[in-house]
């Protein structure tokens, strides 16, 4: 790593507009790490903006769900899907606020409800060769399809066995994707209850989707509420120790863009050669589930959200170290560049030469960034306790 | 550039923000190169796991790869955890990987028992079926090996359920029974003892003499350190007629290791009759799951079990060698989280008063690992709070069921770091072997036999020092 001690005009510039202690240390050159404060608050800001955009994504898809189960039909289907497929990018960026037991994902946190994959198809609704499979057709197991049932069956007697979330709707919405070329292809009258639909217990089926689509949304507003400026909630107190901010900020990136995304997500994948460990199995979403979680890495340093730039942890490590800070700019950089080079759809990219070669490339670019995220929480004198 | 000489040693980056010293020169210090030496403010128990130690409070304590492990291992261990966390489908399947369940078995992955690799739980009503708790079987008698012999008509362990066209064993439920007891101090407790009631059994009625024994899944962190505790300091320990006179007979377990074709030192389960983490996972595949693999190649079917002896398979073995060897090397490496609040005044006098009550006579704190096949896991200095000897534990919590030396009142002791996440990771308390124990309290209070005289320490022990014996529990 390339060293840097003395301290540069720049730096100073830069730490004097932070409104930082620019104060010397006794035993060098080097300004103190610069004050936080207002690159916590502005992460403060932009979780909440993104949590809001999460709420507003599934409120939409919450529409279109009542329309289809409503009026099946192949419109109402596609609207759907692709209300599902907008949904997503937000709750993808919104997950570098994950993995230090905050308001998503503390003990009594609704991450496993939100947003837990793989999941067992069969734990939900038929399958391939097996028509009477799944909670939407075991009448005798459950008569009755409830908010209450859902909940307490997701995640029950094993982690594939996932009754919410995201991925959930995603199989009801797509079901099992059997195509080399694209995503799954549930038939719109897998939900017409006329007598003429497909499958069976298509009355129940759209319960469920309803009711998980429900539940999807009441979790998603639990969490924005925490992160509500000027409220007496988990924002307020997480504001109130900058330095331990900090500290879960930079480990929930490295959390992410290590063991999660390149390793879970990708290197698993990679690995097994199967589309059961992709991300997106069923809408083939899983590229666009990639570019989402690196930009939310992206995002939280540079203090940035929907376009939006705010004060980041960019200007704390520039104010120290700006070489430091351009190699890590570059990095996430590289990641995006990376993960958009790998070809469509993830599934088919897993098993080609070329698409092992290019996701292979994006978990080393990955692996970088983490790197450099430890090279920043040494830099800005915090404790992450990474674990990867 | 040329780091100065005179860099101090860097600051860790794994400590809890607490233990962060405010180092004036740290961002000096940063600059000088990758030099690792633990700070001195920072109690060495606390890394329960030495230097595979991870820092996580949360739901996901129990998950994380042993903090020092190379990038190739973490890569398979995450790839180990994908074949933990699947579940198996009934042969013949579409997705060939993961098809071959059963034909009888008690859950479809590893992690339903084992859940975020955590601790099972027993049923919470008479009526609910098992999951994370199963029970063993024998009758009178040893198998060629010296181990327990299965029930003639059900096997070693019973299976509730089971694939379509195979009936299952049967239902087997718990009850409870209350047990009112005083401490010394006149504040009341109650204990629950739980009983096994089988129903429905489809292979006719069990042996009058069979044996029973219900286990939970227990938690999954740092099983590879405690393969890697030297054998020497194990037996060091052993003290079969107990000729120092403490009232504590540690006695090894020596059981059957088809790997090296003898009784070696058992050390893993309830009662130390697994010798390592291959036979354990791949007694776990066959035995909960109906999956054979290479070490345990034959179906489990008794010859009662006919219809299970003609089911179709999912391949020759099921789990092939090279996802075996994934997940015995993710349930090996498992990291231990480190302690939390060891610095509370009560949790430093809960340890005085746990080394006072002679607890540590058995629940021992410390080992060095020796060389292990898994570089990452070898010599660490780990905090473990177990022996890995069998000791009489009384009447009260016996299963009567002998395994390999182990008597119908014996259970190794089992280990206690990251007993104080349990309720974290699995929001429940439920300890002990069966999960009787509804809280750490409880389950001090059943401990009896040689641990008589350290559960009657506890009871005699006021209430404040009771608490802050089991706060040191859950720093732990």
């Amino acid at each position: 790593m390339k060293v840097i001690i003395s301290i540069t005009p720049r730096a100073l510039f830069a730490s004097a507009t932070l409104a930082l202690a620019a104060a010397l240390t006794g035993c060098g050159s080097d300004p103190e790490p610069a004050d936080p404060t207002p690159v916590v608050e502005r992460y403060v800001e932009m979780v909440h903006d993104t949590y809001e955009d999460t709420v507003f994504g599934v409120t939409t898809l919450k529409g279109t769900v009542d329309d289809l189960t409503a009026t099946p039909s192949e419109a109402s289907l596609k609207a759907a899907r692709d209300a599902w497929i907008a949904a997503r990018p937000s709750y993808g960026e919104s997950e570098s606020y994950r993995f230090y037991g905050g308001p998503i994902d503390d003990e009594d946190g609704p991450e496993g409800r939100i947003n837990a994959w793989p999941l067992d198809e069969a734990f939900i609704d038929y399958v391939e060769g097996a028509p009477e499979v799944g909670i939407i057709n075991q009448l005798q197991s459950f008569p009755d399809i409830t908010k209450d049932i859902l909940i307490s069956q997701n995640e029950k007697g094993g982690e594939k066995n996932i009754a919410t979330g995201y991925h959930a709707v995603e199989f009801l919405l797509w079901g099992q994707d059997q195509s080399t070329t694209g995503p799954g292809a549930r038939p719109y009258t897998d939900y017409v209850t006329d007598g003429t639909g497909t499958a069976e217990n298509q009355d129940r089926r759209a319960q469920y989707l309803t009711l998980v689509t429900d539940i999807l949304l009441e979790d998603l507003i639990s969490v924005e509420v925490q992160w509500e400026p000027g409220a007496d909630n988990y924002a307020a107190s997480f504001a109130k120790d900058p330095k331990d901010a900090l500290g879960k900020m930079l480990k929930g990136m490295g959390s992410l863009s290590g063991a999660e995304l390149s390793r879970e997500r990708m290197n698993n994948a990679l690995q097994e050669q199967d589309q059961e460990e992709e991300h997106s199995c069923f809408s083939d979403n899983t590229h666009a589930d990639l570019v989402a979680n690196a930009t939310a890495v992206q995002n939280v340093y540079l203090g940035r959200y929907g376009g939006e730039d705010g004060p980041g942890i960019d200007d704390l490590v520039a104010a120290t170290n700006p070489d430091l800070d351009a190699q890590v700019k570059a990095d996430l950089d590289a990641v995006l560049g990376a993960i958009d080079a790998i070809p469509q759809p993830f599934d088919q990219a897993i098993v080609s030469e070329d698409g092992r070669a290019k996701i292979q490339a994006a978990i080393d670019a990955l692996q970088k960034v983490t790197d450099d995220i430890v090279l920043v929480a040494a830099e800005l004198e915090v404790t992450i306790n990474l674990e990867e | 550039m040329t780091p100065p000489l005179s860099c101090p040693p860097r600051r860790r980056l794994s400590l809890p923000a607490s233990l962060a010293a405010a180092g004036l020169c740290s961002a000096l210090f940063a600059a000088c190169g990758p030099a690792e030496a633990p700070p001195p403010s920072i109690p060495q128990d606390v890394m329960s796991g030495g230097d595979t130690t991870i820092f996580d409070d949360g739901r996901e304590a129990f998950s994380y790869p042993a903090k020092n492990l190379t990038r190739e291992h973490k890569d398979t261990f995450f790839l180990g955890n994908t074949t933990f966390n699947r579940n198996w489908v009934q042969a013949p399947a579409s997705v060939t990987s993961s098809d071959g369940l059963g034909p009888l078995y008690n859950a479809t992955s590893c992690s339903a028992c084992h859940f975020k690799d955590g601790r099972g739980a027993p049923p919470e009503t008479d009526t609910e079926p098992m999951l994370g708790l199963l029970v063993r079987l024998s009758v009178p008698g040893e198998d060629a090996h010296g181990g327990p012999l299965a029930e003639p008509a059900y096997g070693g362990q019973f299976n509730h359920h089971s694939i379509t066209g195979v009936p299952p064993e049967g239902s087997c439920f718990v009850e409870y029974e209350e047990i009112q007891g005083t401490y010394p101090d006149g504040e009341p407790y109650s204990l629950r003892r739980p009983k096994l009631v089988f129903a429905d059994l489809s292979y006719g009625d069990m042996a009058p003499d069979a044996m029973t024994s219900p286990r939970v899944a227990p938690v999954m962190i740092g099983l590879g350190l405690l393969e890697a505790i030297p054998e020497a300091d194990i037996l060091a320990l052993a003290d079969e007629d107990d000729a120092d006179g403490d009232g504590i007979s540690g006695r090894p377990n020596f059981v059957w290791s088809a790997g090296a074709n003898a009784a070696v030192l058992g050390r893993l389960g309830w009662k130390a009759n697994q010798p390592n983490m291959r036979a354990q996972v791949s007694g776990a595949f066959l035995g909960d799951m109906g999956i054979t693999s290479s070490v345990r190649p034959d179906a489990d079917c008794t010859p009662s079990e006919t219809a299970c002896a003609e089911a179709p398979n999912g391949g020759d073995p099921e789990l092939p060698d090279d996802k075996l060897d994934r997940v015995v090397l993710y349930s090996r490496t498992l990291a231990v989280p480190a302690r939390r609040e060891y610095d509370d005044p009560d949790v430093i006098r809960g340890k005085q008063l746990f080394e006072a009550a002679g607890c540590a006579s058995c629940h021992v704190e410390s080992f060095q690992t020796g060389p292990f096949e898994i570089e990452e896991l070898s010599n660490q200095t780990i905090f473990p709070y177990t022996d890995l000897l069998l000791h009489d534990m009384g009447e009260d919590l016996a299963d009567g069921r002998p395994d390999y030396l182990a008597t119908g009142t014996e259970w190794r002791t089992p280990p206690l770091w990251g007993i104080g996440l349990v309720h974290v990771v699995n929001h429940h308390e439920y300890f002990l072997h069966d999960g009787r124990a509804r809280g750490l309290e409880e389950a001090i209070l059943w401990h009896g036999g040689e641990a008589e005289p350290s559960r009657e320490s506890f009871r005699a022990m006021s209430a404040p020092d009771r608490e802050a014996l089991v706060r040191f529990l859950e720093s732990l």
